[in-house]
């Protein structure tokens, strides 16, 4: 089995899908020759030609507007924003179009696209290259947004996006693109959408996380294994719909839910998740719940951005307070 | 010094003056007498359908409406140009578009009464439904033409906006893919001179709209947007092109919004009246009537039976659209994913049982 970076795995399984469905095609900024800034499409117009891969013009708004309509009219368009710092022309078309063509023609029309962009910091980018905004997203009815973490998930959820009936933004942690290698079975295996990910199994904490912040997780998780503190670590994977039963279930467990994102604390997603326990398993908790999260300030630039972007430290010492709470 | 790089014309189509007299040789379809009759029969039909919305709106049965009077000509001219395998992307105010292609004044009341089901055409099942956020459906278009050119279908995407949506950066970005893919596109602008309360002239200070399309290397043209068959003319040859391979084209038809912008507006309060009446005198029902009395023998008897035929089918839409009951609730979960994600089941079930 290849042992492939996240980004191969990207690659991977656009591959795989246009091999499997001639409708996938791909289009966006340098995505052609160029094979996109990341690679993340390298070598797929040599594979499946101009017409499948286009590169567009430096049109945001059109890309996203463009692929809801060539998936209303049955193709199912895989689009790449460069950068989430330039996909904000394209929430018009995500808003007002393909988060709600099914609904306001009652079936008759669907948006089975899938836009893609890397995002997050800590890779030292340029102003604007660095922000996390899944939440802004992730407020929009009829629309899926996920987040891979590992090579793994994001060949397997990548599939099921691009597979998936509906519109779904596929948000690509770029700091943890080349970070790792696993094995990735190219063989066409989804895995599920609307579903999080435990990734390793504790009694005592619930931690709750996606994208890049999952390896800070993990490796918070592992320093606090040898303490003698069991840390459930949850990749939720699919921000939305959320999976409130995984979440809630070891939060019943475990008493205690520390939740940690990179993208702003104030009306991120963790305040949902927050919102989630509380009104649903209040009763099972033994501490307050925690968020760790990038703070309510403008992104710094990269000479700060490591004081901005929750640190393993960080999240030790809120896991070592929910305990000593009780 | 400079040296002269290129030079570009912008052409008007024009066909029949404001009294109904042909300005030189029609074109070969619109010396038919059967198709001016038609195309004259949807601009009374568009127009009735206009008059009984607005009715339905003013007595508080009807939602907010887009009126499109006087520029039934511009979506007549359109939809009679394109073939059922087209697809249309109109504005919310090409309701004469919209009847030609089959979409029953029943489900245009529905929509603009506030129910869904109205945008599920039984008839042209590939249009698009209304797009309100302004300039928005271009980008579609281009969408659409891309998977037809892709799928070597020989059918054209055909996109309406305002004058206002030419401002817009998504009416750019999509001619320029347009043009740069060469897409079977069709992008028709219904220049009615007002963009809510702003003037065209308020709007850009590009002396034609149609002009817009030579920035990204499409065909740029007017029409007489109050002339049916002009409209009909320019739109035909931009699909001819486009089917054959020519790429898209931008058509600016001069129209006159006759109305207020939407049954929420009132226009009285930025022009005057007076400006208003001068463009009655160039609205286009009149001038076809008048060409096809003058040239095919049309009859009173034909007119008033056409009227009575138009008022009847709206009135007959009207009350069966006031007898349809609205959907249950939970409908507003049943089509917002293909299958309602477990997340939500909780809150389809509370509206369920309320």
């Amino acid at each position: 089995m290849p042992e492939l970076t996240l980004v191969e795995a990207v690659r991977a399984a656009l591959g795989r899908a246009m091999e499997e469905d001639p409708s996938v095609i791909v289009f966006g900024e340098d995505v052609g020759i160029d094979g996109g800034v990341f690679r993340a499409t390298d070598g797929l117009v040599q594979r499946y030609g101009f017409d499948r891969v286009r590169d567009t013009p430096l049109s945001e708004a059109l890309i996203a507007g463009m692929a809801v309509g060539a998936a209303a009219r049955g193709l199912r368009p895989v689009a790449e924003i460069q950068f989430m710092g330039f996909l904000y022309p394209a929430i018009d078309q995500l808003v007002n179009h393909a988060s709600r063509l099914r609904t306001r023609t009652r079936g008759r029309l669907t948006c089975p696209m899938v836009l893609r962009a890397p995002y997050g910091g800590g890779i030292h980018a340029p102003e604007h290259h660095s922000e996390s905004t899944e939440a802004m997203l992730a407020h929009i009815p009829g629309l899926r947004v996920v987040v891979p973490s590992s090579p793994a998930r994001a060949y397997g959820l990548l599939l099921a996006a691009i597979r998936d009936p509906d519109p779904v933004v596929f948000l690509e942690p770029k700091r943890i693109y080349r970070a790792l290698r696993e094995p990735v079975a190219d063989n066409g295996a989804a895995l599920p959408l609307d579903t999080a990910f435990v990734l390793s199994e504790g009694a005592d904490v619930t931690l709750v996380t996606w994208g890049a912040m999952v390896t800070e997780a993990m490796s918070a998780a592992a320093g606090l294994a040898e303490a003698g503190i069991g840390v459930e670590v949850i990749d939720l994977a699919t921000l939305k719909p959320l999976d409130a039963d995984t979440v809630l279930g070891s939060v019943r467990k475990t008493g205690r839910c520390v939740i940690v994102h990179e993208a702003a604390l104030t009306a991120g997603l963790g305040g949902e998740v927050a919102a989630l326990v509380a009104e649903h398993a209040l009763t099972s908790l033994l501490a307050p719940v925690k968020r760790i999260a990038g703070y309510d300030t403008v992104m710094p630039l990269p000479r700060l951005e490591a004081h901005y972007l929750p640190t393993e430290a960080r999240i030790g010492r809120a896991i070592e307070e929910a305990m000593a709470f009780a | 010094m400079p040296t002269h790089i290129a030079h570009f014309d912008i052409d008007c189509c024009a066909c029949l003056d404001a009294t109904g007299q042909a300005i030189g040789p029609l074109p070969e379809f619109a010396r038919d007498g059967g198709t001016l009759r038609a195309l004259y029969g949807a601009m009374v039909r568009a127009r009735a359908f206009d008059t009984k919305a607005i009715a339905l709106q003013r007595t508080g049965r009807l939602g907010t409406y887009a009126s499109c009077l006087g520029q039934e000509a511009v979506g007549v001219g359109v939809a009679s140009a394109m073939e059922a395998s087209d697809v249309l992307l109109p504005s919310f105010r090409e309701h004469a578009a919209q009847l030609w292609r089959g979409v029953t004044p029943l489900e245009l009341l529905l929509y603009w009464g506030g129910d869904e089901r109205g945008s599920d055409f039984a008839g042209p099942r590939g249009d698009f439904p209304v797009c309100i956020p302004v300039g928005t459906q271009f980008p579609h278009a281009a969408g659409v033409a891309l998977a037809i050119s892709l799928s070597r279908e020989p059918a054209v995407a055909v996109a309406v906006g305002g004058d206002g949506s030419t401002s817009k950066g998504d009416f750019y970005e999509a001619m320029n893919v347009v043009g740069l893919w060469r897409l079977p596109a069709v992008f028709v602008i219904n220049n009615n001179q007002w963009a809510i309360s702003v003037r065209r002239r308020e709007q850009t200070a590009a002396r034609t709209l149609a002009q817009k399309a030579i920035a990204a290397g499409i065909h740029g043209e007017q029409a007489d947007g109050n002339d049916v068959i002009a409209v009909c003319d320019a739109v035909s040859r931009a699909l001819a092109r486009a089917r054959g391979g020519e790429g898209g084209s931008l058509i600016e038809c001069l129209s006159y919004r006759l109305g207020d912008h939407t049954t929420a507006d009132d226009a009285s309060r930025y022009r005057e009246d007076e400006e208003v009446r001068k463009h009655w005198k160039e609205e286009p029902l009149t001038r076809l009537r008048a060409h096809l009395v003058a040239a095919h023998d049309w009859t009173k008897a034909e007119e008033e039976a056409l009227l009575r035929g138009a008022a009847t089918e709206m009135d007959g839409a009207a009350e069966t659209y006031l007898a349809t009951d609205a959907e249950l609730p939970a409908a507003m979960f049943d089509h917002l994913h293909n299958t309602l994600p477990a997340a939500l089941q909780a809150q389809r079930a509370e509206v369920d049982n309320a």
